[in-house]
């Protein structure tokens, strides 16, 4: 079974028959959500049919989705959820989340792990990172610079500048690269085979199992390191590593390389930002807006809720589509337009409730400094190919550019 | 609903708290986190009326619905 990318159309909604997720992105401009699902975003919560046939619920709109992201009577058990869309391979039972993967888990078990893990990863600390994500970034650059005029703008900056900084936070050693990152984006890879990510996550898995034993003998100035001095086993502290070090280095990477993309996109709006370079923070926030890569968030009900005058039954699972909810016209005024100068705080790009993304002060100092160094550095930087010739990562649990064919004129 | 005149009182509830750090990064002039857990610390239960707005932000914000407006009259928790 493959991905057939005209699947959504044969799909369309009926009065009779719910309408299943959809995920063909590739309906004309790449930023912004499939046409399909944002014709569906006329009614903030409807009802949506799952893989397995199960009739369940689609939350499009920002308030109706913030409402049940912050529901504790929603949970994050993936035993409890019917998958939105089919993955090959994979019964229609999920299995629990497997062990140190609190995304996975309702409290009072999730907050056992977030809480060991929330003050790394404070506001504060991540602010004093700022100086070696600038050190990195340079480094990046100055490589690139070296090795054009062309270059791959994925494999040059996006992926190198957060995966070195999320390495030498975690503590793993970046040299063990290609141990990992494949294994990382099998695991989010929509299209992939169960059995393919069922072995990519036990791969990944065990690399960190044997860095976990390393760092317990040998304790080096990091995170994991700092965590084996818990209660956490050894097997918990693989998989929150696992966990980390995927998120470090598949989200900001994606938004590096597609909000890069998406600003040489748009000269306007990337003229205002190098003009006053204090505008990133605010170009950052919308730029998570504009295109919300993680997406989307499935919860389960716990017990009958009423969400956006709507009763979603115990037993049912809700898919929240972030993208959807991020171009609410009701919560964005003209919501498929990036403009930096919007109020674009509030977005739901790091989810929200109890499981926002604990990375997401990180992510916030890597692409502040990312952005501007890169603008700085090229002022000629465009494209090296047509816009519609840049392939997109069309089925991933995180959105983006494989590559990005970049080019600038020589000083 | 916001009335300029009456002081603004905040409460922070460190058990609901996901760590998150939007309060501290919306208005770092009231809250912050601290060191070991990362949960919100409440600097200044009553903000100066400059910060009342970047406070009303972070409440807003706080994807755990830990920190919360106290009016000085309410009764509710």
């Amino acid at each position: 079974m493959s991905y057939d990318p005209t699947a959504a159309d044969t799909t369309a909604a009926t009065a009779e028959e719910p309408p299943t997720l959809p995920t063909d992105r590739h309906t004309g401009c790449p930023f912004d959500p499939p046409a399909e699902l944002t014709a569906l975003s006329d009614q903030p919560l409807r009802r949506m049919r799952y893989a397995d046939g199960h009739l369940g619920w689609l939350a499009t709109g920002h308030a109706a989705a913030r409402a049940i992201l912050a529901d504790p009577r929603f949970s994050s058990r993936y035993e409890l959820m019917h998958l939105p869309v089919p993955i090959a391979g994979m019964s229609q039972e999920l299995p629990p989340a497997p062990v140190g993967d609190l995304t996975g888990l309702d409290a009072p078990e999730h907050t056992r792990y977030r809480r060991l893990l929330t003050g790394k990863f404070t506001v504060r600390r991540m602010r004093q990172l700022t100086e070696r994500v600038e050190g990195l970034t340079t480094e990046c650059l100055d490589a690139m610079e070296q090795a054009g005029p062309t270059a791959d703008l994925v494999e040059a900056f996006a992926q190198p500048v957060p995966a070195l900084m999320i390495c030498e936070l975690l503590g793993v050693p970046y040299a063990d690269r290609e141990r990992f990152q494949s294994q990382v984006a099998t695991v989010f890879d929509q299209t992939a085979e169960a059995e393919a990510k069922g072995e990519a996550y036990t791969a990944l898995l065990q690399y960190l199992n044997e860095l976990v034993l390393a760092k317990r003998a040998e304790p080096t100035d990091d995170l994991l390191s700092d965590l084996t001095t818990s209660d956490l086993t050894d097997e918990e502290l693989a998989g929150i590593g696992g966990l980390l070090l995927a998120a470090g280095l598949d989200t900001t990477a994606n938004m590096l390389g597609l909000g890069t993309f998406a600003l040489l996109s748009n000269p306007d709006q990337l003229q205002t930002l190098r003009a006053d370079p204090g505008l990133a923070e605010q170009t950052v926030e919308e730029l998570l807006r504009y295109l919300s890569v993680a997406d989307p968030i499935p919860r389960a009900a716990l017990e009958d809720v009423e969400v956006a005058g709507q009763l979603v039954r115990a037993g049912e699972t809700v898919t929240v589509s972030v993208q959807a909810a991020n171009r609410d016209p009701h919560r964005f005024p003209d919501p498929d337009r990036l403009d930096i100068h919007r109020k674009a705080t509030g977005h739901l790009a790091f989810g929200h409730g109890a499981h926002q993304c604990l990375g997401q002060q990180l992510a916030r100092v890597e692409m502040t400094v990312a952005f501007p160094a890169l603008f700085a550095r090229f002022p000629t930087l465009r494209l090296a190919v047509p816009p519609q010739e840049v392939p997109l990562r069309e089925r991933s649990n995180i959105y983006g550019v494989i590559s990005l064919p970049v080019t600038w004129d020589e000083e | 609903m916001s009335d300029p005149r009456q002081p603004l009182r905040l409460s922070a509830d460190r058990d609901r708290c996901a760590g998150a750090g939007m309060c501290a990064l919306t208005a770092p002039e009231v809250f912050d986190q601290d060191d070991e857990e990362g949960l919100v610390v409440l600097l200044h239960p009553v903000p100066a009326p400059e910060h009342q707005a970047a406070a009303r932000m972070a409440v807003g914000l706080c994807p755990a619905g830990a920190i919360a407006l106290d009016s000085p009259d309410s009764t509710a928790p």
